[in-house]
């Protein structure tokens, strides 16, 4: 079995070939957004380029740099070079580029991104101090779009699974969470509980099965940076669980994700492979005595299956209807065995956590929101993309410098944050910090990172309708006020939308809303009327305007409702 | 292509016992018969049932449950187009219109010839890139309601496989 200083060794060898070698190094960036801007495309295209030109590269896949805006990226390191991206590259460019970057010396500055590293390129600016990305600090994203996912190697080369071997030949499980408490880790998924607390749970709960499950169903629509991480980082992913593993003194993991991401779900598999070659996973891991398992759990589609009990149900086969609670994870999970529960973006934080240090992490961040945030800004926003932020940023800061504000000129209207039950936010409101607590009391939550910008086009009912449409779609039904409650939300706003408004359909809103708030398991139902109420608080003329005057102010709602309409069996 | 009943039993045996997963369910088994034959079929929920020791109640209250699975073989090409709020916010409304206009549907399902099937996503995934479309198992970002009528005449132009 090799220790970890012969597998860094070999991967330093490796590195070194690549990225100091002979040969040129080109990457791509395929993750999720990349593909759907074309960048498997642009992929083929270079491959044959290549070889028709005879030019001698190592052409790699890599994930997400988080700068969607400018995909499909392609980035070049040539020998004696810096590392110069070219953005927006189409397949019909890969000729040009080829001839004029690879074969001659001349990158085209126009269709430069940024570079990285020594020399400097004429009107162009390194890639770190864009305005996209020089407030990042980009910890669980630090390798993200600049290495290879399906090469253990490089991950190693770059500082990989050092943190797990500190962990097991260094501290003794119980400070492994000390230190994760001690950095101030709080769950990433949305409840933002204490981590380290969290592992301690299990560690106390005794049993010779307990369960480390990693949550990536992701199914809020505007997020999309746990998928992102596997994409571009599997490894980050797994060493952070094996870490976990060896805390809690449990010995198997779950990795559950949605069946159809096939980005995500065959990088992880594939990472999950080369670890157990490698000797990091499995028995006697890296000669420490520790064992642990990892293997990925598909689920079909559904929105509730990301609740932590309802995944449970769902990884042992069944429909993915929360449990009543207590009993709780801990103490009887996953096949009624103790279980612990962690968001891949709290897990991609863990490596770095032990190889620096608690106190680095504590060190970044404000109050007792430490660390960063990975944020996905989508819709009418500038420069859409996924950002690693630090806490205490406010989210003007983040939308206005990073995100380049809405376009086209236009005003921004709200914010749809942290998932579809999150509601939405005034854009008036938004020189709140980047904190859980902060975020909580202006009635917005951090949840899983997705913010949804929406400009002054955007008519709140419409907006609202959307959302709720979203959860009486997504309703597991196991509790009757979420089921019917959402089903019959949306008849009224739909009847609002359409300007048909009955008397009293404000406060039978509000009835329903109670209903679901207490009468609901999980937080899809508590939650539910969220989208509703908070679009009314903020926007109570674009309702009153459907409601009185029988018109929608900015025209969005025109009837065309074309959203699915199910109640599950 | 359509399957007697006793080969559509015989493919979806097959899956099941191909499974690569350490931990079989009756979800995983499900999951593995729709990749295999793209639908599940009820000959396929009855050897679910058998192969993972349930009844044929407890296989159909998973297969109802989740949204992804298909219970009619679906058509040949599979175009699904996301109505996530961030996509409804860059047009997605008028994508999907667009959509159901060029294959004659009003919602979702099978065209009369068998050619496409649509169908509604909550999230693509790629939100950055929205609206976005999948068609075959390939994301379509930043489209627009000329190109989604271009990619369908194009597919409809392309021969049966």
């Amino acid at each position: 079995m090799a220790t970890y200083a012969e597998l860094k060794a070999k991967a330093d060898e490796r590195w070194q070939t690549l990225a100091h070698g002979d040969r040129a190094w080109v990457r791509v960036g395929t993750a999720i957004c990349g593909k759907a801007a074309g960048a498997s495309l642009v992929v083929e295209s270079l491959k044959a380029e290549l070889s028709r030109r005879g030019v001698q590269a190592h052409l790699s896949e890599v994930g997400c740099l988080g700068l969607c805006y400018a995909e499909p990226i392609v980035d070049i390191l040539k020998p004696g070079k810096p590392r110069v991206f070219f953005k927006n590259v189409t397949p019909d460019q890969v000729p040009e580029l080829v001839e004029s970057y690879l074969i001659h010396d001349n990158p085209k500055n126009d269709s430069v991104l940024g570079y990285l590293g020594e020399g400097s390129l004429d009107g162009v600016s390194p890639l770190d101090q864009l305005s996209t990305m020089k407030k990042q600090i980009r910890i669980a994203l630090r390798n993200a779009g600049h290495i290879d996912p399906l090469d253990i190697y490089q991950y190693i080369a770059n500082g990989g699974y050092a943190g797990l071997n500190k962990a097991l030949f260094e501290l003794k499980p119980q400070q492994v969470a000390e230190e994760v408490t001690k950095s101030g880790l709080r769950g990433r998924g949305g409840a933002a509980f204490p981590t380290g607390t969290k592992w301690s749970f299990l560690a106390r709960t005794p049993g010779t099965t307990k369960y480390m499950l990693c949550n990536c169903e992701e199914g809020d629509p505007g997020a999309y940076n746990d998928k992102g991480i596997l994409e571009s980082d599997p490894h980050t992913l797994i060493e952070g669980m094996i870490i976990g593993g060896y805390a809690t003194e449990s010995n198997y993991g779950y990795i559950f994700i949605r069946h159809g991401h096939e980005g995500p779900i065959e990088r992880t598999e594939k990472a999950l492979e080369q670890a157990y070659e490698a000797g990091l996973l499995g028995q006697n891991i890296l000669g420490s005595g520790f064992s642990f398992d990892i293997e990925v759990s598909l689920t079909g589609d559904s929105y509730v299956s990301g609740e932590e009990t309802a995944l449970m149900e769902s990884i042992e086969g069944k429909r993915a209807m929360p449990r009543y609670r207590p009993p709780f994870p801990a103490q009887s999970g996953l096949w009624g065995k103790p279980s612990n529960i962690n968001n891949v973006k709290t897990l991609a934080y863990v490596p770095e956590i032990i190889t620096r240090g608690g106190d680095w992490f504590a060190g970044i961040g404000v109050g007792r929101s430490k660390g960063t945030v990975i944020l996905c800004l989508s819709g009418n926003i500038t420069y859409p993309g996924m950002y690693e932020i630090p806490m205490g940023m406010t989210l003007r800061q983040v939308l206005e410098d990073v995100g380049g504000g809405v376009p086209n000129g236009k005003k921004l209207k709200l914010l749809q944050t942290g998932g579809p039950l999150g509601g939405v936010l005034s854009g008036d409101k938004i020189d709140i910090a980047l904190d859980f607590e902060q975020m909580a009391q202006a009635g917005a939550i951090l949840g899983s990172g997705g913010i949804i910008v929406a400009d002054e086009d955007t008519c709140a009912v419409d907006m609202a309708r959307v959302l709720v449409a979203f959860c009486q779609f997504e309703s597991c039904g196991k509790c009757f006020p979420c089921r019917l409650g959402m089903t019959h939300l949306l008849e009224v706003l739909e009847r609002i939308s359409n300007c048909q408004t009955r008397p009293g359909d404000m406060e039978l809103m509000q009835g329903i809303g109670r209903s679901m708030t207490l009468g609901s398991l999980c937080g899809h139902g508590q939650l539910g009327f969220n989208p509703v109420q908070s679009a009314f608080r903020y926007f109570a003329e674009d309702f009153e305007a459907h409601m009185k005057k029988g018109r929608c102010l900015t025209g969005q709602c025109t009837g065309l409702h074309i959203t699915p309409t199910r109640t599950r069996p | 292509m359509s399957y007697s009943s006793q080969a559509l039993r015989e493919q979806a045996r097959k899956a099941l016992h191909l499974q690569s997963h350490r931990t079989v369910t009756v979800l995983s088994s499900l999951l593995a018969v729709q990749d295999e034959l793209g639908y599940v079929p009820t000959e396929a929920i009855e050897e679910v049932a058998s192969f993972t020791d349930s009844t044929i109640n407890d296989v159909w209250g998973v297969a109802s449950f989740y949204t992804n699975f298909r219970f009619a073989a679906p058509g040949l090409h599979n175009l699904e187009v996301c109505w996530g709020p961030t996509c409804h916010l860059l047009g997605a409304p008028r994508i999907l219109q667009e959509a159901q206009h060029s294959l004659g549907l009003s919602g979702e399902g099978e065209t009369e010839d068998k050619r496409f099937t649509l169908r509604y996503n909550t999230c693509l995934g790629a939100c950055s890139q929205g609206p976005v479309i999948n068609i075959d198992h390939r994301l379509i970002g930043q489209v627009t309601v000329e190109r989604i009528r271009r990619i369908l005449t194009e597919l409809n132009g392309s021969p049966r496989s």
